[in-house]
């Protein structure tokens, strides 16, 4: 990738006539952009209300100021994650796709967030992430793996009505039986509706000899009595239940559809009922993706998303300028791929992979639309980035223009770095 | 880094490649198979999270809130246009569509009018300055745009043009001029010695040449150029949002105000998202070997 080399003017033609042509382009650099970056450094010197000189006070604030701070943080965060992470993943895709037929069409496909609007994207990631399980389908899919490991429970949120205590082991009755009793457990919080179909009526058990009896229904309050067995409501199937005698469990059984229980060979002495926990645990929502913890890697994810078909293209474009040979010779010295790709093709690509590392980060250091867009707003200040800052400050909640011109120098100077390398490359280029 | 990067790749027929056991063969097409499951699935991945917006788009409010759009393999009756019928008809939000257009088109012919005009001086005429003008052009590449926001703020404040249409088009003009004058100038540059001074001996004028001899033949970069800078100017948020006021503003504005309550607006917001990417998307696949040609050149932006 080389500039095509350069050109001299035909001697004898008067500079006057680049006048013309260069006079329209000019007049709009010099009035919207250069005028403007001075303007921003000096108004940077000057209080919010743009009269009284305040030297480097702006510049002093910006890097006391906490909500700042975090923005430097997150840019800092994001320079040293994101690009690299995306040339490394373009730079993996670009070889393998070599390894395809349809190479063009998986590079279409991964190149073409680059032609949506970042606002565009920020909406498509903000509903991947939806918290919601049946929103979001990040959340629906992990619920869905965990509930394969960890089925959810029968009856999410039900608990005795009264007479159990709740204790980390799950709902404890608060007096003791023995053999020979029987007892109900009146169970609410549960929809009716959702009561299982092979659900039969319940009815309170007759006392066996040597035996713990019980019942466990859904004790319906309105249109019944609570705390007893009415005609119309019917036993919960398949809750655990358990006899514990000083601490240790003695028994286990499972109600049965009418939702009764026994205990058979309790032996002598005192038992408490237990209802485990497991019975009534939540079920499992996924997590709070676009919460404070996540949010940035969330954004980052996203961003990788937009800028891989990017790297891929740009890189692959290099694959191509690398001699077969090179790459062939290795292979007939009985390289590994592996080793080729390690020793022939990254260090020959590292000029290419340069120019997209420097590219992606200072991509990464405008930052904006992403988090504006992705980060709810109560969360906005735990993912803010300088460049999203910068607007707040000036045309946001802070209408200091102080403050702000301040926070684009220092985005500026952030940037000069890659002007400086972006003008070396050229001058080098050329000769 | 070439101002149009050619895309053509060249396959070398390779000789002497060694003679490979079974077992290497066997490994080799293993390998290869695992690449392309690899490949398509990182394929499948890219596409999930749009296919899904689309889908949210094509379901109205209640399915949306009551169930994820992957729901539709098994109710695909819930499908409907119903949120475009309401988009569309939603006054505010049709007219900032419009909009998108009338900030997009204008920024872009200005651009590319302007950046070959000054791009055919900086390649083909010498006059006092022309190299440091040109590294100055190359320094402006990467100039973040927030640097010009509270001045041109006020600028436009004080012309009268704070809130229009022509303040957010000459905001994104003379940001697209630095990578637009890069492009062109390099590719003007490629063009041969022999054209331009074959015309000069003719005694034509500066303009006839750049007229008659230089467009047409740099009709491709133009065409990039064109695609690429229209789709950034059609993307913009930020100039936008500092820029125009209600009247004037585009779809990705329109749209921000609905992002408060974005699980109950997911109907709304989807429909305006896939709304938006339409254009973008259209010219994408229409237009794709110039605008990453585009974006290649414009890597530096």
């Amino acid at each position: 990738m080389r500039l095509r080399p350069s050109v001299d003017a035909a001697p004898g033609r008067s500079p006057r006539q680049a006048i013309p042509f260069l006079l329209p382009a000019l007049v709009v650099l010099a009035a919207l952009v250069l005028y403007p970056l001075v303007f921003s450094l000096i108004r940077s010197f000057f209080d919010a209300s743009g009269e009284k000189f305040v030297g480097l006070g702006n510049y002093v604030e910006t890097f006391t100021d906490p909500r700042t701070l975090i923005a430097f943080r997150n840019n800092v965060i994001w320079v040293v994650v994101a690009p690299a992470a995306v040339t490394g993943i373009g730079l993996i895709l670009a070889v393998l796709t070599e390894r395809i037929r349809w190479a063009t069409a998986f590079r279409l496909v991964l190149f073409m967030p680059m032609a949506i609007s970042l606002f565009a994207s920020g909406i498509i990631f903000r509903l991947v992430y939806e918290e919601a399980p049946n929103q979001g389908v990040v959340n629906a899919a992990l619920v869905g793996v965990h509930d394969i490991f960890s089925p959810a429970s029968q009856y999410p949120g039900a608990r005795p009505r009264d007479g159990y205590a709740a204790t980390e082991a799950g709902f404890t009755a608060i007096r003791p039986s023995r053999a020979g009793d029987t007892i109900t457990v009146p169970l609410i919080g549960h929809p009716p509706q959702d009561v299982p179909p092979q659900a039969l009526p319940a009815s309170p058990p007759t006392a066996g000899a040597g035996e713990l009896r019980g019942v466990l229904w859904l004790d319906v309050s309105i249109g019944g009595r609570a705390g007893a067995v009415d005609p119309t409501e019917r036993g919960l199937p398949g809750v655990a239940v358990e006899a514990v005698r000083d601490g240790k469990v003695v028994a286990r059984t499972t109600t049965g559809d009418d939702g009764r229980f026994t205990f058979p060979d309790l032996g002598a002495g005192d038992v408490t009922v237990r209802l485990p926990p497991e019975n009534f645990a939540l079920p499992f929502r996924g997590l709070t993706w676009l919460g404070p913890s996540f949010i940035t890697p969330v954004i980052i994810s996203s961003w990788i998303w937009i800028m891989t078909g990017f790297a891929i293209t740009f890189i692959a474009a290099g694959l191509s300028a690398i001699p077969r040979d090179a790459l062939e010779a290795a292979r007939v010295d009985g390289a590994t791929e592996w080793q080729v790709f390690k020793r022939v093709t990254v260090p020959l690509l590292s000029p290419v992979l340069l120019v997209v590392f420097v590219t992606l980060v200072i991509n990464v250091l405008k930052i904006f639309e992403l988090v504006f867009v992705i980060a709810p707003g109560s969360v906005q200040s735990e993912a803010n980035v300088l460049a999203l800052q910068m607007w707040q400050v000036s045309f946001g909640t802070g209408g200091d223009q102080g403050a702000g011109s301040a926070l684009a120098v220092i985005l500026f100077l952030l940037v000069a770095p890659a002007m400086l390398f972006n003008i070396r490359r050229f001058r080098r280029e050329r000769s | 880094m070439t101002a149009v990067a050619d895309e053509v790749r060249i396959d070398v027929p390779v000789s002497g490649t060694p003679k490979r056991g079974v077992l290497t063969r066997a490994v080799s097409r293993l390998g290869n198979g695992v690449v392309q499951v690899v490949l398509a699935l990182v394929a499948v991945f890219w596409l999930v999270p749009v296919f899904g917006l689309l889908i949210a788009s094509l379901r109205d409010e209640s399915a949306n809130t009551a169930s994820g759009w992957w729901t539709v393999f098994t109710r695909p009756a819930e499908l409907t246009l119903e949120n475009y019928a309401d988009l569309v008809a939603n006054q505010a939000v049709w007219q900032s569509f419009l909009n998108t257009f009338y900030i997009a088109v204008p920024a872009t012919v200005l651009v590319v009018v302007m950046a070959s005009l000054a791009s055919y001086a900086l390649a083909w005429i010498e006059f006092p300055g022309r190299e440091t003008l040109t590294v100055v052009v190359v320094g402006l590449l990467v100039m973040p745009i927030q640097v010009a926001l509270i001045p041109v703020a006020k600028l436009f404040g004080a012309l009268g043009l704070f809130g229009t249409i022509t303040g957010v088009v000459l905001f994104h003009v003379a940001f697209g001029l630095p990578f637009a004058i890069f492009l062109l100038r390099n590719f003007f540059t490629g063009i041969p010695r022999d054209l331009i001074e074959a015309a000069r001996m003719d005694g034509a004028t500066e303009w006839v040449i750049f007229k008659r001899v230089i467009l047409p033949v740099a009709k491709p970069a133009i065409a990039s150029l064109t695609i690429f800078q229209f789709l950034w100017v059609w993307n913009d948020l930020l100039v936008a949002l500092v820029f125009a006021d209600q009247d004037s503003a585009p779809i990705t504005v329109a749209l921000r105000a609905q992002l408060r309550q974005f699980g109950t607006n997911i109907d709304m917001l989807s429909t305006g998202a896939f709304l938006s990417m339409i254009v973008p998307l259209g010219v994408f696949l229409v237009f794709q070997k110039y605008f990453v040609q585009g974006v290649l050149a414009g890597s530096t932006k």
